[in-house]
């Protein structure tokens, strides 16, 4: 007997292409078993990646000071934040896989510094004030570029990126809640609290990337609904929102031009310089080798652990009670 | 569209100036609203003791996966390992308040500012002789094969302990167990599925996982034998004596172990307990240091 003929036609390119475009233009979702052109794959991989990279080396930063928090209060807050971020990268590693990508190729690939994460990092954490400035400035600046990606057309994505965002707003929190109560403290604490706005605003203005004109990738991802607001337009309202958290707070922001336009109501501020952000990306930044290293060790020096949970699983494959319950 | 919205505004409310800005974070002290009474026939300054011991056990085993974090073998692992560590914390601040709450603070209410609460002062201004955690908490990790059997011998045993201190004659004490059973539960369980996959792994895995447990058996003897403290304790219903619990940790130990295909050494002998009367090893001193320099540093900080 000869195999039934599939009398289905196969679809042709052009037409699987007018139907994804079709989903876009309805901003309805793309989800995994969807047909997608191979550069929406190829640049949704690349951008989730990149995050899920930013979340995992974003532990390194504020985890520096999980040992030596001020207060057990504390201690059992930051431990719950740098624990999230690992969540973070995992249901992004997750969503990159949805795509063909393998995790453990990932890490790879940010080991060998084939792939980026955010450039912010890459900066020292000095004094415990900073722990509280990445929360307020640089997981503010985060939620900005990441609220627009709730509403990405790629489904996983947008859906992992609701429960990152929820989890960044607490955080943001906490770390305005930090400065505050270090506001109040000693003339100590107020001044490292300074020191470490004047450190990280103008890094967490970089975080959006380079100016709209200067923005290789952009065009295509916001025609793809990947992304959904300009470099620029994000920027200016991180700024407009910061302004007045800094002044409830009593601290003054780096930046003798921040002034605000009362025709427009937004805030005007000076240029960045743009040649800082380009050193930090080429792996110039204080941190970047110190970064990486943590990585390399973390997957090399463990390869051992990850080799035996891996002999187990084949050797035990057939056990459907393998673990003790003892 | 609307959550989209949501947070935005969520972000913009930081008028006011309250202090209350970050919700579900626990600004209460951790024995806020509880009757701390103690009951009639126990002594204070011998609960508060014991609850030290207990309080000491958690916050250094705390310290020592947190030296995990970042380093750990997978992503999934930084986050289980995060979590016992969180639990940790969390058993070590009810026993340090509730060891507060009965007036044993020692020096470090001296050495502390008065805004400073009764959790901090013990953990951040202590010196390491009046610390009274067990050696089996303070050693170093070593590797992670290492890590995982610690975990399994310091979880088992604070699981065989916690369950019949939920009978406690102090309710404190009895609930601050209650709550803890499930968490080491799961510690006992995540680290036993560690020790099988290790043991029974690849040969590297089993040599470095049977050296671990050579390493962590020997420092079993420290929790073997009760102090002054526990003795009294005990025949006041308060505590339980260690020795009632080695037959129940040493049956759950050897069973994941032989699963493990490991070699299960032979029990220590019981000896007084070293680290229950605060003799500890330079490796904790170097650990404490790192826990109390900023606090010691600003000592009329308020965080």
């Amino acid at each position: 007997m000869s195999a039934p003929t599939l009398d289905r036609p196969v679809p042709d390119e052009t037409a699987l292409q007018q139907q994804f475009d079709a989903t876009i233009a309805a901003d309805h979702r793309i989800e995994p078993r969807d047909w997608m052109p191979e550069g929406y794959r190829k640049g949704l991989i690349r951008q989730i990646a990149q995050h899920a990279h930013s979340e995992i080396i974003g532990m390194q930063p504020e985890g520096d000071w999980l040992l030596a928090a001020p207060s057990l209060r504390r201690k059992a807050i930051l431990l719950a934040k740098v624990q999230d971020e690992a969540g973070h990268g995992l249901y992004l590693y997750s969503a990159a896989e949805t795509l063909g990508a393998d995790r453990a190729d990932l890490t790879d690939k940010l080991i060998e510094r084939k792939q980026k994460y955010s450039s912010i990092f890459n900066y020292p954490t000095p004094t415990y004030a900073d722990v509280g400035v990445i929360g307020w400035l640089v997981d503010g600046a985060a939620i900005c570029n990441q609220v627009p990606l709730c509403r990405s057309s790629y489904g996983p994505y947008a859906r992992a990126m609701i429960r990152v965002c929820k989890e960044e707003s607490f955080h943001q929190r906490q770390g305005y809640e930090l400065l505050m109560t270090m506001m109040r403290g000693t003339d100590a604490q107020r001044a490292m609290v300074q020191d470490a706005v004047d450190r990280w605003w103008w890094p967490s203005l970089m975080m959006f990337g380079p100016p709209d004109d200067d923005s290789p990738n952009s065009a295509q991802s916001m025609a793809w609904g990947v992304k959904r607001h300009s470099n620029d337009e994000l920027r200016q309202r991180f700024v407009d929102m910061s302004v007045p958290q800094a002044e409830v707070l009593g601290v003054t922001l780096p930046d003798p031009e921040l002034a605000l336009d009362p025709e427009t109501g937004r805030y005007r501020f000076g240029a960045i310089d743009w040649s800082e952000f380009k050193q930090v990306l080429a792996g110039n930044g204080p941190c970047n080798d110190e970064r990486i290293a943590r990585r390399r060790a973390a997957r090399d020096d463990n390869a051992w652990v990850t080799e035996a949970a891996t002999a187990y699983a084949d050797k035990h494959a057939a056990d459907k009670h393998a673990a003790v319950s003892a | 569209m609307a959550h989209e919205e949501t947070v935005y505004e969520a972000l913009d409310h930081a008028h006011g100036g309250e202090g209350q800005w970050a919700f579900g974070t626990g600004f209460d002290e951790p024995l806020a609203g509880v009757d701390t009474t103690v009951p009639e026939g126990i002594d204070p300054a011998d609960l508060g003791a014991y609850c030290l011991m207990l309080g000491d056990d958690a916050l250094v085993l705390c310290q020592r996966l947190t030296q995990w974090v970042t380093n750990a073998p997978e992503l999934e692992e930084e986050v289980a390992l995060a979590n016992c560590g969180l639990d940790l914390l969390g058993q070590a601040r009810l026993l340090l308040a509730r060891a507060g709450s009965v007036g044993v603070l020692g020096r470090s209410r001296e050495r502390a500012t008065a805004s400073i609460p009764d959790e901090d002062a013990l953990a951040y201004f202590r010196d390491p002789d009046e610390f009274r955690h067990s050696g089996l908490v303070e050693a170093p990790n070593g590797d992670f094969g290492q890590t995982v059997v610690r975990l399994l011998a310091a979880s088992a045993w604070r699981l065989a302990l916690f369950a019949r201190l939920r009978e406690s004659r102090d309710p404190v004490l009895a609930a601050i167990a209650a709550k803890g059973v499930p968490e080491l539960t799961y510690h006992r369980d995540h680290a036993a599925r560690w020790v099988l996959r290790l043991g029974d792994g690849t040969p590297e895995s089993h040599r470095r996982t049977q050296a671990g447990v050579d390493a962590v058996w020997l420092l079993l003897a420290d929790l073997s034998t009760a102090t002054d403290v526990e003795t009294r304790l005990t025949a006041a219903g308060v505590a339980v004596d260690p020795a009632e619990l080695t037959d129940e940790v040493r049956d759950v130990l050897t069973l994941v172990l032989e699963r493990a295909t490991l070699t299960v050494p032979e029990w220590p002998t019981p000896q007084p307990s070293r680290g229950r009367a605060g003799e500890h090893s330079a490796e904790f001193t170097e650990l404490l240091t790192e826990l109390q320099s900023t606090a010691r540093e600003h000592p009329a900080a308020t965080w």
